[in-house]
């Protein structure tokens, strides 16, 4: 489980998160939604510890990331995947060992049992055939699903997946979705993820918060976030799905008969 | 007020690395790969300057020393000059400009494509993994390339003093036994090992609080040669009035 709370942090005078308080429940996903500055990243670094709040607090399945130190704070990222927004892969390692770094560095198997586990993982991501390339040689799409298997490797409890399709697309992208989304069904981890393709993301994900000016505007299923009346978040979700104005209405039409039922 | 602040974190940076280092686990095989950088490939680099320093020592020292009549002593003076001075000192800037502008770079574009973040969610230390392999290289080739420097440097001496002007082959050498003492030798060694530290600590230090994108790698990378390299010259003024 994660667990946000007040969250305050600021750069160089800039207040950019003000009072995030968010709770993910074992096995569930969060989207992370809001217009771009408004902090989402932010929230992602904080939960896995990379940055460190003014005030505030977050628990990640009871231990406080903060107050962890050395191996302690080490042994929790075990547990913990990120997929950052570039991919983030080592430049001067091919595919294969760019995936197979976390096995070769934090565990006792050989090299033949690193392989077999590799190639599996690259098999599922579609990249079987690549994994001699350099990460300067494979396209964006390619990039992600390498930092994807990379950080599936050690089958993380908590998965933090920033802006995993940004860049890519359409076809590609919903193709890194579904597979977040058969990898969650495999692992069932915890996780939140950063994304504007709200259409394929709402199907992912169980809660969703959408984040405005540094503070949570909304917190609820995708369903609800749809017939949601803030005009704030309204706008964003139109805007993002460019859904038509009858849609809209149905939604509008469904929350009716919901409250009449 | 910056720049104290700088100094500080300077300091942590350099006490971290200490700690790290003599703590284990050591990662061998970086450490292999940067003895291999930084010792190995600034071989021939350092095999060349060598070579024209001694050489110009020899055309030099002769022609000043013949003045004095005292061009039998072109030996000492190429080796005292090479051994106490221009090897440590030489060797330095040479792979400042070599290695540790490579190591900022590649520190610093590892910083802003959030790969030393990715190796901290990994559960790994970025010290222990990408710095304290090239500290300890660093400070393990430093002396073993001025070597090779004072080395070559003697011989290139040798081949203008004796082999182009004449001086006797046994006199060259001969004074040279007679005039250089252990103590030149570790004071080298001394300065040597420290100009190791001082180039890892200052190139590491750029490249990990590099600035944003390109510019930030480039302007570090600029920052690391300069700052070691007047450090150097600094640290040898120190080190050479302190062992005397």
């Amino acid at each position: 489980m994660i667990k946000i709370e007040n969250l305050y942090k600021s750069f160089e005078g800039l207040e950019v998160l003000k009072g995030v308080s968010l709770q993910v429940e074992r096995g569930e996903i969060l989207a992370l939604i809001g217009g771009s500055g408004h902090g989402k990243t932010v929230i992602l670094k904080h939960v896995a510890g990379l940055l460190r709040p003014d005030r505030g607090r977050v628990n990640i399945n009871g231990k406080d990331v903060y107050s962890l130190r050395g191996t302690e704070l080490e042994e929790l990222r075990g547990h913990l995947g990120f997929l950052f927004q570039s991919g983030a892969l080592f430049s001067s390692l091919t595919v294969f060992d760019n995936v197979a770094f976390p096995l070769r560095e934090k565990t006792r198997l050989s090299e033949l049992e690193i392989k077999e586990k590799v190639l599996t993982v690259l098999d599922q991501v579609g990249l079987r055939g690549a994994e001699d390339k350099y990460p300067a040689q494979i396209s964006g799409g390619m990039i992600k699903r390498t930092a994807l298997a990379r950080s599936l490797m050690r089958n993380p409890e908590v998965m933090l997946f920033d802006e995993p399709t940004t860049g890519l697309d359409p076809v590609i992208a919903h193709t890194i979705l579904d597979l977040i989304q058969f990898i969650h069904k495999e692992l069932k981890f915890t996780g939140m993820i950063v994304s504007h393709e709200l259409s394929r993301v709402f199907q992912i994900v169980q809660k969703v918060a959408m984040l405005h000016e540094g503070v949570v505007l909304f917190v609820g299923t995708p369903e609800e976030i749809m017939a949601s009346k803030d005009p704030v978040v309204r706008q964003f979700i139109t805007e993002a799905l460019r859904v038509p104005a009858s849609a809209m209405k149905h939604f509008d039409q469904e929350e009716r008969l919901h409250q009449k039922g | 007020m910056d720049g104290l602040q700088t100094t500080g974190r300077m300091g942590l940076f350099l006490a971290k690395t200490f700690a790290f280092a003599v703590t284990p686990p050591l990662k061998f095989s970086q450490f292999l790969k940067q003895i291999r950088f930084i010792g190995f490939q600034s071989a021939l680099v350092i095999f060349m300057t060598g070579a024209f320093t001694g050489m110009v020592l020899g055309l030099q020292g002769y022609y000043t020393l013949n003045r004095f009549g005292s061009a039998a002593l072109l030996g000492p003076m190429v080796a005292l000059s090479l051994i106490k001075e221009l090897g440590p000192v030489l060797s330095a800037l040479m792979v400042t400009a070599r290695a540790g502008s490579a190591m900022t770079a590649e520190i610093g574009i590892m910083r802003i494509t959030e790969q030393i973040e990715a190796i901290e969610l990994m559960g790994l230390n970025p010290f222990r993994y990408l710095i304290v392999p090239k500290f300890l290289a660093g400070i393990l080739a430093m002396p073993l390339l001025t070597a090779i420097f004072d080395v070559v440097g003697i011989f290139g001496g040798y081949l203008i003093g004796v082999k182009l002007l004449g001086i006797g082959e046994g006199t060259y050498f001969g004074e040279m036994a007679n005039y250089i003492r252990m103590r030149d030798i570790i004071e080298g060694i001394y300065k040597s090992l420290s100009f190791g530290v001082l180039i890892t600590w200052v190139c590491c230090y750029k490249g990990y609080y590099v600035g944003f994108g390109a510019e930030g790698v480039s302007k570090a990378t600029t920052q690391a040669v300069v700052l070691s390299s007047v450090l150097i010259l600094f640290w040898d003024y120190i080190l050479t009035s302190a062992l005397f």
